[in-house]
């Protein structure tokens, strides 16, 4: 304890090194598995080849992809830009099949329906059937934040500053007070992001917020009745 | 481009092969230690993963603790242990059990309670008892998803056994950590690449098994 009240700022400063690497993973993820999930419904082929090759990234392992990603993309391995484009990749691998499921889930009724009306294809998505895969996009995005921010601690073996350093730095020195208080920080932030991910979603899809209250509700009033 | 080349032909060389930081040697120790913090996973979540599918029972708390697991930070975990074990094998092979716990869990779990109610019912009111129905409808028609749960940990656990190496665990992670702090890009890249190479391997080994686990019964007939 006395470490962690001796080292606040240090503290604060890779918490915030962290947030800066593993929320833009985390956004360019949900940004580009849309439109992905999106082109794996419209053929047969591009989808298994989008849920085959998403899954074959999830194989490679965490350090493995933070030192061969330089030799594609061309950055140094302790770029900041390296991790984030590290973050992602690992984060599509888990959100594209999620965001295809989700689409897939889709009720086909009102999507006829939307088009019965005469909604254009452009139109139907993003008014009609994105809304609907909403709740299911919503979990997706769930594993991905806490999973990104779990890993972000992975680029510290390679000298990236975040609460990762706390780990190596903290075994080097034999501080436990160091190793835990990144471990606790690490699990918490990720809880934090999850729950303002929630929050975000109860925002932009108010309907998920109401249905429950209201389901319950109409339970006990039949169950009254 | 010249780095892969570099890092192929370190592969390449035979040399590199031989000696306690010989590839083969390096590359032996990983799939062991891979192998063995899954068999300690299996032991402790099987039996636990098919109570919990078939009692029903301690669901929710499976499914949080499968929450919190996906939070803990694979480095952090290895350097706790690191610290409280000292270096040996004790820290990564708890690490590598405990990583490996949640997929064999959910993949014991899920299986059995994914067994068709009908042929369960069917297997009780015929006076199967309990554990018979557990061990004779349950566990072989959720077969499958268990070999799909294990899987799934091999893979994680091949992945994560190279972050094992920093607190001084073999394996290939030793080659990636050497070549980190002697500046060695090539033989980092060689060792992520044979990493790589591994976890596709056990992945296409795994293929048949899980056809494998589909119990004969459940298969859809071929003449209707």
């Amino acid at each position: 304890m006395t470490w962690v009240l001796a080292n606040l700022p240090l503290l604060g400063q890779y918490t915030l090194a962290h947030l800066t690497q593993a929320v833009p993973a985390i956004i360019a993820t949900f940004l580009l598995a849309v439109p992905a999930a999106r082109l794996a419904r419209l053929s047969r082929p591009v989808r298994s080849l989008l849920v085959t090759g998403s899954s074959l990234l999830y194989a490679i392992p965490s350090l493995a992809l933070f030192i061969v990603l330089p030799l594609i993309i061309g950055t140094g391995v302790r770029d900041t830009l390296n991790v984030i484009v590290a973050l992602t990749l690992y984060g599509l691998a888990l959100m594209v099949p999620a965001a295809v499921e989700a689409l897939e889930s889709v009720d086909r009724g009102p999507l006829a329906a939307a088009t019965a009306m005469g909604m254009g294809i452009e139109r139907r998505f993003l008014t009609v059937e994105l809304p609907l895969a909403g709740p299911a996009l919503l979990a997706g995005l769930r594993v991905v934040t806490v999973s990104t921010i779990s890993l972000t601690t992975v680029g510290a073996v390679l000298g990236v500053r975040s609460l990762g350093f706390l780990f190596t730095d903290g075994f080097q020195r034999g501080l436990w007070s160091e190793v835990l208080s990144g471990l606790v920080l690490t699990v918490a932030l990720a809880l934090i992001l999850d729950l303002l991910v929630v929050a975000v979603g109860r925002l932009l899809m108010p309907w998920t917020r109401r249905r429950r209250p209201s389901n319950t509700g109409g339970e006990t009033e039949e169950a009254a009745a | 481009m010249t780095n892969l080349l570099a890092a192929l032909a370190y592969i390449a060389d035979p040399a590199n092969w031989s000696g306690s930081l010989g590839i083969a040697h390096l590359l032996t120790e990983h799939v062991i230690y891979s192998l063995l913090g899954v068999v300690i996973a299996a032991a402790v979540g099987v039996p636990l993963g098919w109570a919990v599918g078939h009692s029903g029972r301690g669901r929710d708390a499976v499914a949080a603790f499968s929450g919190a697991a996906r939070a803990l930070p694979t480095l952090g975990l290895v350097t706790v242990l690191g610290l409280w074990l000292g270096i040996g094998l004790t820290a990564p092979l708890l690490a590598f059990a405990v990583l490996a716990l949640p997929s064999v869990l959910a993949g014991a779990y899920a299986g059995v309670e994914s067994a068709d109610r009908l042929a369960v019912d069917a297997a009780r009111a015929s006076g199967m008892t309990e554990l018979q129905v557990l061990a004779r409808v349950e566990v072989p028609l959720g077969a499958p998803l268990l070999v799909g749960g294990l899987r799934a940990a091999v893979l994680q656990v091949i992945a994560t056994a190279t972050l094992a190496a920093y607190t001084g665990a073999g394996g290939l992670g030793r080659l990636m950590f050497l070549g980190l702090k002697t500046q060695d890009y090539p033989m980092m890249l060689a060792s992520a690449l044979l990493v790589i190479a591994l976890a596709l391997v056990s992945d296409i080994v795994f293929l048949p098994l899980q056809r494998l686990a589909v119990p004969a019964g459940s298969r859809p007939r071929k003449d209707t």
